[in-house]
């Protein structure tokens, strides 16, 4: 019995299902705790999280919402984790994405087509996007600068760029006391889907999740991908581009938070303004951990994500609790769930593999396996190697 | 090396299945929740719109309620409107000016039944409070700012704002006979029009004490940044400014810092006294319980309400804080003085000759532009005595 076969021994997904749930019901019980401590009653409490995260039509409208833009930012973690890079300047990305739209607007006539406008509009924000999270491939790839710290100190760059065009250069006059770029014309606006208070930036995030799907998991380019995430040495000697396919994962991440940015300059704001640095970015970085930077997870976590959001206005309004409520909610179920995937799962894993050992008795050593070449010492030259 | 790849593999396979795994629960999660709010059927908190007469009014604040200045001068506010009897208020703080705020807003009217909305942030009129007072007639927005346009907006919009350069004007007074070095500090958001015309006002007003006195402004470029707040206040005061005010979200970095550092200061949106027992002069101060209260019982009585409405210290819209101990009585003899000639409409804070601090004329001699002068609204300019520049897009 190999290492591979060792490893992938299966947990039964009965169980993997009772460890992500015992999680949930771990956190709201450690949130209970929390309500009781502020004088408020548990149970009311959590039927109106219900209420208004899924309770009715407006309420599903509202958490799906809030989930659109966060599909798209968590693309912009969970595409480069899977080269094994840590990308957390989502925020940045938004901002320009934003600010590549509304320029791209300025530029275009108030008279084009509104198809045409917004596939520019959206291109622009997907290009501006790209452009600024490939800037933290290219500075690990020739720099080897962090990707997470340039990511992240790129943010604060990309804050002031972003709030010194619209304040300044990009100005538009007539914006007095709220200063941002001229607004859209309205024809240009992303509507509501079929009259509902819902944006197609749903749409955008399912179909971005996909193609990332597919694109990570079916694909050579994905396999690249993740053989590079797996083993960086391994992938160069094997002859991969590494410095390409760095460059693009990011560059893909970087366009799926631009288009949210865009999105949000077109469906929301009609402008690119102070008021879109509010933290979408962020949350994405959130929402990817927690989803474990797969893009099909992304989805429904970023709808769980969305309702608890919604939900916590009810929990204001309702309860008299202070806004930081929601946050310490979202706070341990997070580390929940992440605490739960760390030691409980392999804990498991690890007993599910001694009791398949303990079932089938080891059999003698394959001579394939040992015929494979001793692991090169320290002070090696293993890069050389063609 | 193969040994690793193999190992990395059986990871790879491993992860994918956990992902699968995640996938279904993170589903089932949904519908547990899903299933939990469908099951419990509670009648969403029964209170609203059943006791008759009741009138259920909601606020938005875009930070903390209790952040000693914006947010606290209207929840402030809105405490003062919740003791009119049958008024209940809901409150919703940190509501970013996207679409959250729409949210809000429509959850406001359709879970809690809200009849009156007050969205306080100026950033929530346009789009947000516009697109959603179109979608929601039976309810009256007011919105704090004075933004109104009859032509574009619903017309179940109201818009309020105060004359708050008044009480900067006295802040000026006050802080010009308090000032020995004769140099005052202000901290500013943005080089926009409502913030330029406050640096304005108090400059005027502690250059009609003296005229020698000057303003240094640094602008931080944010509403809410108290990291760069607290390091202009101390440079500020290093270079021997001695009484520091300010126009951000929340004036209470600049305060403790001025008071550790043992300079005067000067308030914003509401009082700061308590946080600065020794230098604290005093402040303009909203007064929107008053607004607030007005509006209600004007909409209560089913009569007509005005969609602008703006007021100074004659109309109570704005105040200043009551005097500290270190002003002297020859600084409140002044202030008083200006305070009753507003009241008496008998002072012009903007009138000639008046130059800006390049030295151009914006008023000839002679000219006056009284509070309800257009030009003022669109203020680019920072007047003789003010150290500093609207930089770029004045």
């Amino acid at each position: 019995m190999n290492v591979r076969a060792a490893l992938a021994a299966p947990l039964p997904a009965l169980s993997l299902l009772a460890v992500e749930l015992g999680a949930v019901v771990a956190s709201l019980i450690g949130f209970a705790i929390f309500l009781a401590f502020e004088g408020a009653s548990p149970g009311r409490v959590f039927v109106d999280m219900v209420d208004g995260a899924f309770g009715s039509w407006f309420s599903v409208q509202n958490s799906l919402s809030r989930a659109a833009p966060l599909m798209l930012t968590a693309l912009c973690t969970a595409v480069p984790a899977r080269l094994g890079m840590i990308i957390i300047g989502n925020e940045a990305a938004l901002l320009m994405g934003g600010l590549g739209a509304a320029t791209c607007s300025m530029v275009l006539p108030p008279t084009a087509a509104p198809w045409l406008a917004l596939t520019l509009m959206l291109s622009a924000g997907a290009l501006a996007g790209a452009c600024w999270i490939a800037i933290s491939g290219l500075l690990r790839q020739q720099r080897g600068v962090h990707e997470t710290i340039s990511s992240l100190l790129l943010f604060y760059i990309g804050l002031s760029l972003f709030l010194h065009c619209v304040e300044g250069p990009l100005r538009d006059p007539a914006s007095l006391n709220k200063p941002g770029t001229p607004p859209l014309p309205e024809a240009h606006m992303l509507s509501g889907i079929g009259g509902s208070d819902v944006h197609y930036g749903i749409v955008f995030g399912l179909i971005a999740c996909a193609i990332c799907y597919v694109l990570l998991e079916h694909t050579s380019f994905g396999f690249s991908v993740r053989v590079t995430g797996g083993n960086l040495k391994a992938a160069r000697l094997m002859g991969l581009p590494v410095t390409q396919l760095c460059l693009l994962v990011c560059a893909l991440g970087g366009a799926a938070a631009g288009v949210a940015g865009a999105i949000e300059v077109a469906a929301i704001h009609g402008s690119a303004n102070r008021a879109l640095y509010a933290g979408l970015g962020f949350s994405g970085v959130l929402v990817a951990f927690v989803a474990r930077q797969h893009p099909l997870a992304i989805i429904p976590v970023a709808v769980l994500l969305g309702g608890i959001q919604a939900s916590g206005g009810v929990l204001q309004r309702r309860h008299g609790l202070p806004d930081a409520a929601v946050e310490v909610f979202k706070g341990i179920l997070f580390i929940s769930v992440l605490a739960a995937e760390t030691y409980v799962l392999p804990a498991m894993t690890w007993a599910e593999r001694k009791r398949q050992a303990l079932a089938t008795p080891t059999p003698p050593p394959a001579a394939e396996e040992l015929l494979l070449p001793a692991a090169p010492e320290p002070g090696d030259i293993v890069e050389g190697v063609p | 090396m193969f040994e690793n790849i193999q190992l990395r593999r059986g990871i790879q396979t491993l992860t994918s299945r956990l992902y699968g795994g995640h996938i279904a629960s993170s589903v089932a999660c949904l519908c547990l929740i899903a299933a939990c709010g469908a099951k419990t059927e509670a009648p969403a908190e029964p209170s609203a719109a059943a006791t008759g007469d009741a009138l259920k009014v909601g606020f938005i604040y875009v930070g903390p309620r209790d952040d000693f200045g914006y947010n606290q001068a209207h929840h402030e506010g809105a405490m003062q409107l919740a003791k009119l009897p049958g008024v209940t208020i809901v409150e919703e703080e940190r509501v970013p000016e996207a679409m959250e705020v729409q949210k809000t807003m429509e959850s406001m009217v359709k879970l809690e039944n809200a009849k009156v909305l007050f969205p306080t942030s100026f950033g929530y009129f346009d789009p947000h409070i516009v697109k959603v007072a179109g979608k929601l007639p039976e309810v009256t927005f007011f919105h704090c700012g004075g933004l109104y346009d009859s032509s574009k907006h619903p017309g179940n919009v109201g818009s309020y704002f105060g004359y708050i350069d008044e009480a900067e004007y006295i802040n000026g007074i006050v802080a010009a006979h308090a000032s020995k070095s004769k140099k005052l500090g202000f901290i500013a958001a943005k080089p926009i029009p409502q913030v330029l015309r406050n640096i304005n006002a108090f400059t005027l007003g502690a250059r009609s004490v003296n005229p020698e006195i000057t303003t240094t402004v640094v602008f931080t470029g944010d509403w809410s940044l108290p990291v760069k707040e607290a390091d202009a206040a101390n440079g500020l005061i290093d270079q021997g400014i001695d009484v520091l005010t300010s126009h951000v979200d929340s004036p209470k970095v600049v305060v403790q810092t001025a008071e550790k550092r043992g300079v005067y200061s000067v308030g914003y949106h509401t009082s700061q006294a308590s946080l600065a027992p020794k230098g604290y002069l005093t402040g303009a101060e909203w007064n929107w319980g008053k607004v607030y209260t007005e509006y209600v019982e004007t909409l209560r009585a089913g009569k007509k309400w005005d969609h602008l409405v703006r007021g100074g210290i004659k109309d109570g819209f704005v105040t200043n804080s009551p005097y500290g101990a270190a002003v002297s009585a020859e600084g409140k003899a002044a202030a008083d003085a200006a305070k009753e000639k507003l009241m008496n409409d008998q002072l012009v804070i903007f009138q000639g000759e008046l130059k800006d601090n390049t030295g151009k004329v914006i008023i000839p001699a002679g000219g006056k532009m009284p509070q309800r002068e257009p030009a003022l609204e669109s203020m680019n300019y920072l007047v003789e005595g003010v150290i500093g520049s609207t930089g770029v897009g004045s």
